[in-house]
């Protein structure tokens, strides 16, 4: 299996030039930003169409605010700065005035997770995506490089609702053709496999790639799973997946809890319980240190999955030896 | 003017027996701002109640940001004509359209946003606002206060923001009545110099009498004349709350409590049925 890098760049430029490009196709995308124009790659935007581009100031919950209102007059509101005070910072003013109110804003954050880097904890947040899914009406977007982000961009604008677009900071490799298909809920099945399913979403894509070919050298075969919308979840295709291979692994560059792995969990114990292990940050803060050096200390590499793979193969065996032999009411 | 006293008064029944419905909800702002509800929506603001649209275009747009006071909102609504004043009798029960607080999600007409946690409605107004100057909509926007809500912090990210940026289609109410759940606003947390503070962060003030439908349109008639000079607008304006009820006025006790059977006829018999009860 060949995994083809066409050259590493930043998710937050996907996220430039797609607002960029909006600007220029729909004329009610206005874009709001605090304080954080150049780390979101909003300049162009801002440079093109000024009239509607709106500095906020590092004043957050007023920024939520605003976007809000702004769709009562049929704006298309793109709240721009980093995800922790996209979030936790502004969770009322987005509950209330948005999610609740059913607002159609798209809420766009960058620096997310580990690799943010040195800035440390206080800006690294872990806990979005969960406290972003447990919200109704809330769609939630994790593209996995440079070329999707920058398509997912495009189709949130389409997209009637609230949307929470996350994305981050270090230039990481594309994979994603410029021509390939973007679809809000939809997952991309990025290798076939029929040992393991491995469920990624945003950096965690390419490293699962990266382990899958690890897993091909050592005879296993796993499908991997762009799972970029995390809400409304591609239940179908997790299904659909574990059916035929009976186990998987999650990695998301997030808190173990309330993250994709749990969403799918949620899939899984409810409609086809299968072993599940769970490459995530294990209920802990971040701290300061390059984003290299964070993914491994926090368990974030392909070795990791690899390992969680391992793992999940071993249990699905002692699994169906077990159904060989045992007839308690788990096994049948 | 006449016909407008008669209106809040029949607003008045309508909230006292709202609440007393379900002995719930916030009697005392509501009757304090009974006044201003039938002003703006009786004289002062062009709407359209019977083909209500979420866009407001070429409307002026209404936001309670104190949304605890439903009960007024959905009297005035209703009596103007946005759904039957029947649907008064639903207020907070289940499945109805007149949620404890307001809410879109049950497609109340009339209602464009959901408030109720304090200090959002300023920021949504100004989004109203700068959508209406993007489309050349002529038309304003209006965002009502408490005056114990301008204690949260993101009241002020608003007013520094319209100061600065000169969102001059927009005009703020407070909710003078200093009086908010704990006591007096003086005594929980004092909001004074209310004037002195919004001037400073580049709004124009004006002060107005919640009680005097004269003195509304006096100020509203300066408010137009100063359309377009590149000021936010806010109206700090004194109201008693309970008014209209004089046992629930003097006091912050009936901020949130309901009457009883007792109390609701002897509130009731202060207050004239010029409409027609629900």
């Amino acid at each position: 299996m060949e995994l083809v890098n066409f050259g590493n760049k930043d998710t937050r430029s996907g996220f430039g030039e797609g607002l960029r490009r909006l600007g220029a196709i729909n004329p009610q995308v206005v874009a709001l930003c605090a304080d954080l124009t150049g780390s979101l790659k909003m300049d162009a935007f801002e440079k093109a169409h000024p009239e509607r581009f709106f500095q906020i100031g590092i004043a957050e919950a007023n920024m939520i605010g605003i976007a809000a209102g702004m769709t009562v007059g049929g704006k298309i509101p793109v709240t721009g700065t980093f995800a922790n005070f996209s979030t936790s910072r502004v969770y009322d003013q987005i509950r209330q005035s948005i999610a609740y109110s059913q607002k159609n804003v798209k809420i766009c954050a960058s620096h997310a997770g580990l690799t943010l880097g040195e800035d440390g904890a206080t800006h690294q947040v872990l806990e979005d995506i969960g406290m972003m899914r447990m919200l109704p009406n809330m769609t939630v977007v994790v593209p996995a490089d440079y070329q999707q982000t920058l398509q997912a961009t495009l189709a949130i604008a389409d997209w009637q609702g609230p949307v929470y677009l996350r994305f981050g900071r270090p230039s990481v490799p594309i994979f994603t053709q410029e021509d390939a298909s973007f679809t809000i809920g939809k997952a991309d099945v990025l290798k076939e496999g029929t040992d393991v399913t491995i469920i990624a979403c945003g950096h965690m894509v390419w490293k699962s790639l990266e382990a899958a070919q690890m897993l091909n050298r050592l005879g296993i075969q796993a499908e991997v799973i762009n799972m970029h919308t995390i809400k409304p979840l591609d239940a179908e295709s997790i299904l659909k997946s574990v059916m035929k291979t009976k186990c998987v692994v999650t990695a998301e560059e997030h808190m173990r809890n309330g993250g994709l792995g749990d969403a799918v969990a949620q899939v899984l114990s409810t409609q086809f319980p299968v072993p599940h292990a769970y490459v995530a940050v294990n209920d802990m803060f971040g701290e300061s240190g390059t984003p290299d050096e964070l993914m491994k200390k926090y368990g974030l590499e392909k070795e990791n999955i690899v390992q969680s793979v391992q793992s999940v193969l071993q249990r699905k065996k002692r699994g169906l030896e077990c159904r060989k032999f045992c007839s308690c009411f788990e096994c049948g | 003017m006449e016909h407008l006293v008669q209106l809040a008064s029949q607003v008045r029944r309508d909230i006292v027996r709202m609440v007393h419905a379900v002995s719930s909800g916030h009697p005392g702002g509501s009757l304090g701002c009974a006044d201003f509800f039938v002003f703006m929506y009786f004289e002062r603001m062009i709407c359209n109640p019977s083909d209500f649209s979420m866009d407001g275009a070429d409307e002026d747009v209404f936001y309670l940001s104190n949304g605890h006071i439903s009960p007024v909102w959905y009297s005035v609504l209703a009596r103007k004509g946005f759904f039957e004043v029947a649907e008064l009798a639903t207020f907070r029960k289940i499945s109805s359209r007149l949620q404890g607080h307001p809410s879109v999600d049950k497609k109340l007409p009339g209602i464009r946003v959901a408030s109720g946690s304090l200090g959002q409605g300023l920021s949504v107004a100004i989004g109203t606002a700068l959508a209406k100057k993007m489309n050349q909509d002529p038309r304003w926007v209006y965002c009502l206060m408490g005056d114990g809500e301008i204690q949260e912090g993101q009241v002020w990210e608003a007013a520094m923001y319209a100061g600065n940026k000169g969102v001059d289609n927009l005009v703020g109410i407070i909710d003078a009545n200093n009086r908010q759940i704990d006591g007096d606003v003086s005594q929980v947390m004092g909001v004074m110099p209310l004037e002195e503070k919004w001037k400073a962060f580049g709004w124009e003030v004006f002060s107005m009498d919640g009680h005097d439908f004269s003195s509304m349109r006096s100020i509203m008639q300066q408010i137009d004349q100063h359309q377009g000079n590149g000021k936010p607008k806010m109206i700090v304006m004194r109201t008693e709350m309970g008014q209209g009820v004089d046992f629930m006025m003097g006091t912050h006790k009936w901020h949130g409590s309901a009457p009883n059977d007792e109390q609701l006829s002897r509130a009731l018999s202060q207050l004239k049925e010029t409409q027609g009860d629900y």
